[in-house]
């Protein structure tokens, strides 16, 4: 028997007997994630994390304290009982736990892998407040993708009611699209999801890379849409292939959800970023990931740089992934270059580990000036500057100051953008009514309505820049609003 | 079966005519648009290909297209009754007609296939319409009776002067730029470094040129930024602010070198294919 066997039978002893008490919850080692180690997983594209063993699940929900107030829901965007999917848990009831997870959220094996829980649900917890560190909260996300990976069956397929006779059109397959479909759907609508691209997903096949999220499992949800009579219509633009306005006036849909996600990537505006070599980290993922380029030659024909030296701006998740994408891909040298310190960074503190792990080396308090290049167009270097933190911002961040003479060069053969994204034109360009702000989001209302009867936005288009399980926080909100009103 | 294709017809040695079924975007496609289309769902690469026709009672699309890389040869392969893994659009704005008054459309190689299309929308806008056609050779020029049809006045040109007149379009174009009343207008959709000589001619008589870009893209909705292009200094990107631009602002150059970022590898994948071939060829 493992010391974890051990330590979990006597802890069962207890509970059975009403005898387990705050300190022994305390006293529970915090249960790490088995994950392939850093050096395997630079030469391979395959999940990172291998999720807990159903001891290690027991034991971590173990250490969640039961508190009356679940002050974790208050900070679930999409308000899933954590407290007692968790309790279920502890009590060897997984299936329950599952059945908990799944009123509030409908991709559980996606959220519980890639959602932001120091910052949401984990950042309320009890017990990381007793050990005044987050990262000693209960693992609530490991505990939710536990839950989640069990469930396999066609039985979880969710109820749909009789039809109605209502037809919605759902424009985006990303995790708000799919959210959508699913709740406006299980009202007994007709729903149509379109899709720009030859595979639905949105951001989670194109972008997230396959080591943090698995193709596999968002194919399963996208799956469990179809077994609901979803149909979904890919290499369809909306804007260009149908209008807004044609899908509703001449196509017949009743309603319409506009979650068409990320749009147009930013770059710095300095000399040198159209060199060839020079990436948005969209452009970069999308070939490493939806277009296969690590298979380039072996099966798949869309080509990407091949780097010896490679530059990622940025601090966010996207830059996280850019970089371990470029690690993958064989570069021998990945920097992340931020302008802040490691502090502001706003990735998740795991994948900011998971980057290290793997060889990502941190450049923090640098920022380039301009990106060097040959005759041929190549990038050859990245001259940068050094920074350092000076007065709070408006973001409530110390400000980074560059440093006067601070230059150097970095020798870089390739640059990956990734400082967010600003709003994608295209629906705005062709559909005249629908009212947006000076930033080019679309305006929408409590209920995530625009300014169009029965048209309803949510996501990146509408946030700026979302999360998933925001965007499908958005999602299940329009989706309530919009059975309300198909309902009238 | 989606995107079947109704006939694959070779105009000349490496040109192609493709007639393929794409009813949502034969509805809605205007001139001067173009779809994305890969050949296999799961493993083609996608690439950008202008529409130089429509037939909405069959509701399908032409596309021509040019054998240079992998993606090409494997299309010039397939025949009547084979299908595209997928095809997506409309894309890109559609082109802006109006009367100009008189209009020199300029062609190079398989630029004349998109030019089509344009050409016949002005000439219906009520536009006099002055075409001039350049290949390489007699074998690479393609729809010379099209433009007859559609123009005015038509001039034909080779580099080797195997037909027509011998030379490049920048020679004829600028003739008709100092003519009297010059042109209103002009489009030139063809190579880059043809594009980009086009545009210095027409500079110095002052006669606004439209040009069409046709840079490397990956999604075609403004989401990938691998299409961007400088254009009067400012960062555009083809797809969704194009592909029609103020040739007078393009930056060529830098354009240039961003079309050859996958020279390499696009040649390896090509070399590969083609020995691919042989080999089965051996077998047979």
């Amino acid at each position: 028997m493992t010391n974890s066997e051990k330590l979990l039978q006597q802890l069962i002893e207890k509970q059975n007997a009403g005898e387990l008490k705050a300190k022994d919850r305390y006293a529970i080692p915090c249960q790490d994630m088995p994950a392939q180690n850093g050096g395997q997983r630079r030469g391979n594209m395959k999940e990172v994390a291998l999720g807990y063993t159903k001891i290690q699940a027991r034991l971590e929900a173990m250490r969640c304290l039961q508190c009356k107030n679940a002050p974790c829901v208050e900070g679930c965007p999409v308000r899933i009982r954590i407290r007692d999917f968790v309790v279920a848990i502890a009590e060897g009831k997984d299936e329950e736990a599952l059945a908990i997870v799944k009123e509030n959220s409908l991709l559980p094996a996606v959220c519980g892998r890639v959602s932001p829980q120091e910052v949401q649900c984990q950042e309320r917890c009890t017990v990381g407040k007793k050990f005044k560190d987050p990262e000693k909260s209960v693992s609530i996300g490991r505990l939710e993708r536990y839950v989640a990976d069990l469930a396999k069956s066609d039985s979880d397929i969710p109820k749909v009611a009789s039809p109605t006779g209502k037809k919605v059109a759902i424009i985006g397959s990303g995790p708000g699209g799919i959210v959508v479909a699913a709740d406006i759907r299980r009202a007994g609508h007709e729903v149509t999801v379109f899709e720009a691209f030859h595979k639905p997903g949105g951001v989670l096949v194109y972008g997230i890379p396959e080591f943090r999220l698995p193709k596999s499992i968002v194919q399963e949800e996208i799956d469990v849409l179809k077994k609901m009579g979803v149909e979904i219509v890919c290499n369809f633009i909306v804007g260009r292939t149908r209008t807004v306005k044609e899908l509703m006036e001449e196509d017949g849909y009743d309603a319409v959800y506009i979650g068409v996600g990320a749009g147009l990537p930013k770059f710095m505006n300095i000399e040198g970023e159209h060199l060839v070599g020079v990436y948005s980290a969209n452009e970069y993922l999308t070939r490493a990931n939806l277009m296969k380029a690590y298979e380039f030659g072996r099966g798949a024909d869309t080509p990407i740089a091949v780097s010896k030296n490679v530059a990622v701006l940025g601090g966010g998740n996207v830059a996280m992934d850019s970089a371990r994408m470029a690690v993958r891909l064989g570069a021998e040298n990945v920097y992340l270059v931020y302008r802040r310190s490691e502090k502001e960074m706003p990735a998740r503190i795991e994948e900011v580990h998971h980057a290290k792990e793997e060889g990502v080396q941190f450049c923090t308090l640098q920022n380039p000036k301009r990106i060097l290049g040959n005759e041929q167009g190549n990038v050859t270097g990245m001259e940068c500057l050094r920074y350092e933190l000076g007065e709070l911002d408006d973001s409530g961040r110390r400000r980074p100051v560059a440093i006067d003479g601070s230059e150097f060069v970095m020798d870089v053969d390739t640059v990956i953008v990734a400082i967010g994204n600003g709003a994608n034109p295209l629906i705005e360009q062709t559909t005249p009514d629908l009212e947006f702000n000076k930033w080019g989001n679309i305006v929408v209302d409590e209920n995530c309505k625009t300014s169009v009867d029965a048209v309803y936005a949510g996501g990146d288009i509408v946030l700026g820049s979302a999360t998933v399980i925001l965007a499908m926080g958005q999602g299940r909100m329009a989706a309530a609003a919009m059975n309300r009103y198909l309902a009238e | 079966m989606p995107f079947k294709i109704l006939s694959n017809q070779k105009l000349s040695e490496n040109v192609f005519q493709m007639d393929v079924e794409a009813p949502l975007v034969a509805r809605s496609r205007k001139a001067g648009q173009f779809v994305i289309i890969s050949v296999d769902e799961d493993t083609g690469e996608r690439i950008p290909l202008t529409i130089s026709g429509v037939n909405p009672e069959k509701g399908s699309i032409r596309l021509i297209y040019q054998r240079v890389g992998k993606a090409t040869a494997q299309m010039a392969q397939l025949g009547e009754g084979d299908a595209l893994g997928y095809i997506v659009g409309p894309l890109g704005k559609p082109t802006h007609i109006e009367k100009f008054g008189t209009v020199v459309c300029v062609g190079g190689g398989i630029g004349a296939a998109p030019l089509l299309p344009i050409a016949m929308a002005l000439k219906e806008a009520g536009n006099t319409i002055i075409s001039i056609l350049g290949a390489r050779n007699q074998e690479l020029l393609i729809l010379e009776d099209d433009f007859r049809a559609v123009s005015d006045e038509l001039i034909v040109l080779t580099d080797d002067g195997s037909y027509g007149r011998k030379g490049l379009v920048t020679e004829p174009l600028k003739e008709v730029c100092s003519r009297d009343p010059k042109p209103d207008f002009a489009i030139a959709i063809g190579p880059a470094i043809m594009m980009k000589f086009c545009c210095e001619t027409t500079k110095e008589f002052s006669v606004p040129t439209q040009v069409s870009l046709n840079t490397i893209m990956v999604d075609g909705t403004g989401m990938c930024g691998g299409c961007r292009v400088e254009i009067g200094g400012e960062t555009k990107f083809v797809c969704v602010d194009g592909p029609e631009f103020d040739g007078h602002k393009v930056n060529f150059d830098l354009m240039m070198k961003r079309m050859g970022a996958y020279k390499v590898l696009e040649q390896k994948a090509f070399d590969n294919f083609n020995n691919h071939k042989c080999k089965i060829g051996l077998n047979q």
